[in-house]
């Protein structure tokens, strides 16, 4: 559905759906460099049992005009404003990788807002290294390939894809082609100067689930070992097969855990 | 600071796409010679049905060894998936029929494989669709004959049989400043010796009947997505872009964006067309890809030699390979295609159309047939084969003569090759 927001166009995909207010809402927040498509089988499956669907493409991604916004706690405010859009009072909130630190921040701001929250592949302080930053200062093909490379297990080039015929690599590089220049410099500098994590943890009041990748190179799961011990409502679970790109790599057990926490 | 590195080419042809099976462990790729799949609960089935989840339910639509497949060819070409299909034409006509209706347009090269022609020329006009053809050595034509209803630009890497190379960089810049998507057929090349993506294609097909599986036993295509092209900002493509009645009112560009094209083609065109691939094909399919990387380098190798050879030589009046500096296409030949132009190349020998018949007749190792892209050598007389139904006119637009005779090189000992040849264009001179 297109949107307006602070005055520029916004897209969020609803699974073809008009927003009922007697439903519940599912928000997906994706992560640096992406859009709504990431999440494309799991929001669709809740779109179409019961609940408002809102998979969100930020600023400066997927359909949504720029600029990007260039910290975690102005995309937690840019979510909010499209809940108020469409008069959504609370919803679950499932973030990936980028999108976990902003459904974090924003349960922490709005925890009136926020019913439950997701965080999949996710890890606290998520550092960027200076070579990688580096890269996507300079709009450079290596930054897309270290994207790329350790968004996914190391197993993914020697294996098959859950979906029938796609080749994950040439998806991820694909939807990085299509991004403005700096939009992926921008998320990665959010992501490495997020320094709220451990105070977002402390405050937030609903429960949260933890779906962590055993693979994951990007966000390996001891990172997020911190965030867990912190956050006395939370659950986590382990995905053996997956790195970082749970939605793709597991799509079923992403799907399963988010049907048993949201119900 | 050194980044990560992709696996390399030899590497994904042996592996990408591949999961060993967790129940045998089997190393290679298994048969699932299987039409159906059991669903765990009604659930599930509903789930797969609305795509919520991921697997299969048909073979028509998909199949374990066929996802093998066409996920090892886009690991190789760099695309974002594939869609096999029942041979190289199915797959043209699988890319042409989710991107246009009746009263589409299509910007064609006019040097192109005989089938696609007269699928392009002949069939699709009577569906509506209309081609214009352009010499593939003048870019501009392309630009030349774009109309407002042009949905597709379309050429094959190295035009048959005269080996025109196209241009892609300079095709694919004329086609995206008018919105619209370059095809191309890239059988004759194989991604070993060019990556069209790289160069601007947005998608490509293969007859992987001829390269891809190298052994000549099984006909299959493969249509892959670059998943560069943006339908969305194009605006000329309803078909991928605005709720189609005739997939739930699916919007393909806004549910999956990327992969929007190859979503329509798998759920659309293999669901209404049926041009699947069989899953044996597949697997036999995949047996060449293994050796691909090992394979092209010795057919191009052959090649030169056999093409050393024949320009020599009295009998033979002229011998097209962008590799020698006649050809037309010599210096973009060395730009687009450093490792080699194919193992497919034509000559004219002296004499005309009889000395011609002498020459195939006499010829001991090499199979006279219509295909290319053999293990084996393998030779044909196009102007009465695979191009027989076209028009004088259009023969000579595509450059062929009465003499032209095509060679598909392959693995054997290039001494005997080069002996066959010669004894042969001794025998046909005599006709002289």
């Amino acid at each position: 559905m297109q949107l307006q927001i602070d005055a520029r166009p916004a897209f969020a995909y609803s699974a073809a759906h008009a927003i009922d207010p007697a439903r519940p809402t599912v928000v997906f927040v994706h992560g640096a460099g992406l859009d709504h498509s990431w999440w494309g089988l799991q929001s669709r499956y809740f779109g179409y049992h019961g609940f408002n669907v809102l998979a969100l493409d930020l600023p400066a991604h997927g359909r949504s005009a720029g600029p990007a916004l260039t910290s975690i706690g102005e995309m937690a405010d840019w979510v909010k404003k499209v809940l108020d859009e469409n008069k959504i009072r609370t919803a679950f909130v499932v973030g990936h990788s980028m999108g976990a630190l902003i459904a974090l921040e924003f349960a922490a701001r709005f925890p009136e807002s926020a019913q439950k929250i997701a965080l999949i592949g996710i890890a606290y302080p998520m550092k960027v290294s200076e070579g990688f930053l580096d890269a996507a200062r300079r709009n450079d093909q290596s930054a897309y390939d270290m994207e790329t490379i350790w968004s996914h297990s190391p197993q993914v080039p020697f294996a098959g894809n859950p979906n029938p015929g796609m080749w994950m690599y040439g998806d991820t590089l694909a939807r990085l082609a299509r991004l403005a220049p700096g939009v992926l410099h921008t998320d990665l500098l959010a992501c490495n100067a997020y320094s709220g994590g451990m105070d977002a943890a402390a405050r937030l009041k609903c429960p949260v689930q933890f779906v962590l990748g055993a693979r994951d190179m990007m966000t390996p799961p001891r990172g997020a070992e911190e965030l867990i011990r912190k956050i006395e409502k939370s659950s986590s679970i382990r995905v053996a097969v997956s790195g970082h790109s749970l939605m793709a790599e597991a799509p079923d057990a992403t799907l399963d855990a988010l049907i048993a926490f949201f119900g | 600071m050194a980044g990560p590195k992709y696996p390399g080419f030899d590497t994904l042809a042996l592996h990408a796409g591949q999961t060993v099976d967790p129940v045998t462990g089997a190393r290679a790729v298994p048969i699932y010679q299987t039409t159906s799949y059991v669903f765990r609960d009604t659930a599930h089935a509903a789930s797969l049905f609305n795509m919520e989840r991921a697997g299969h339910v048909y073979s028509r639509i998909s199949n374990p060894t066929v996802a093998v497949l066409e996920e090892r060819i886009a690991a190789l070409e760099g695309g974002v998936g594939a869609i096999a299909t029942a041979s190289g034409q199915a797959a043209l006509h699988l890319a042409i029929a989710t991107l246009m209706d009746a009263g589409s347009h299509i910007v064609a090269s006019a040097a192109l494989y005989g089938g696609s022609h007269n699928l392009l020329g002949y069939t699709l006009k009577r569906f509506g669709i209309e081609t214009t053809f352009v010499s593939p050595r003048n870019t501009d034509e392309f630009r030349q004959a774009l109309k407002p209803n042009t949905r597709l630009l379309f050429g094959e890497t190295l035009g048959n049989p005269g080996l025109d190379v196209l241009d892609i960089r300079a095709v694919a810049k004329i086609a995206h400043e008018a919105g619209l998507p370059l095809l191309v057929d890239a059988t004759f090349t194989t991604p070993y010796l060019m990556k069209p993506f790289e160069l601007g294609a947005d998608l490509l097909y293969h007859s992987a009947t001829k390269f891809l599986g190298g052994h000549g036993i099984a006909i299959g295509g493969v249509l892959v997505d670059s998943g560069r092209f943006d339908w969305e900002k194009s605006g000329k493509f309803a078909q991928l872009t605005a709720p189609y009645a005739g997939f739930h009112d699916m919007d393909f560009e806004e549910e999956s964006g990327t992969r929007a094209f190859l979503l329509r083609a798998r759920r659309e065109g293999l669901r209404d067309f049926g041009a699947c691939m069989a899953p044996m094909t597949a697997f036999h399919i995949l047996q060449g890809i293994e050796t691909l990387h090992l394979r092209m380098p010795r057919h191009v190798e052959s090649t030169r030699k056999i093409v050393g050879f024949l320009a020599e030589h009295s009998a033979v009046d002229s011998v097209m390979y962008p590799e020698l500096e006649s050809h037309p296409d010599h210096k973009l030949a060395k730009q687009l295609l450093p490792r080699g132009c194919g193992a497919v190349f034509s000559f004219d020998i002296k004499g005309g159309r009889e000395a011609g018949r002498r020459f195939i007749e006499s010829l001991r190792v090499f199979s006279h047939l219509a295909n290319v892209g053999d293990a084996k050598s393998l030779v044909i007389h196009p102007a009465s084969t695979t191009h027989y139904r076209m028009a004088d006119a259009d023969l000579k637009k595509a450059g062929i003569g009465p003499g032209t005779i095509r060679l598909s090189i392959g693995l054997e000992d290039a001494a005997d090759l080069i002996q066959d040849l010669e004894r042969s264009l001794a025998v046909a001179a005599k006709a002289r």
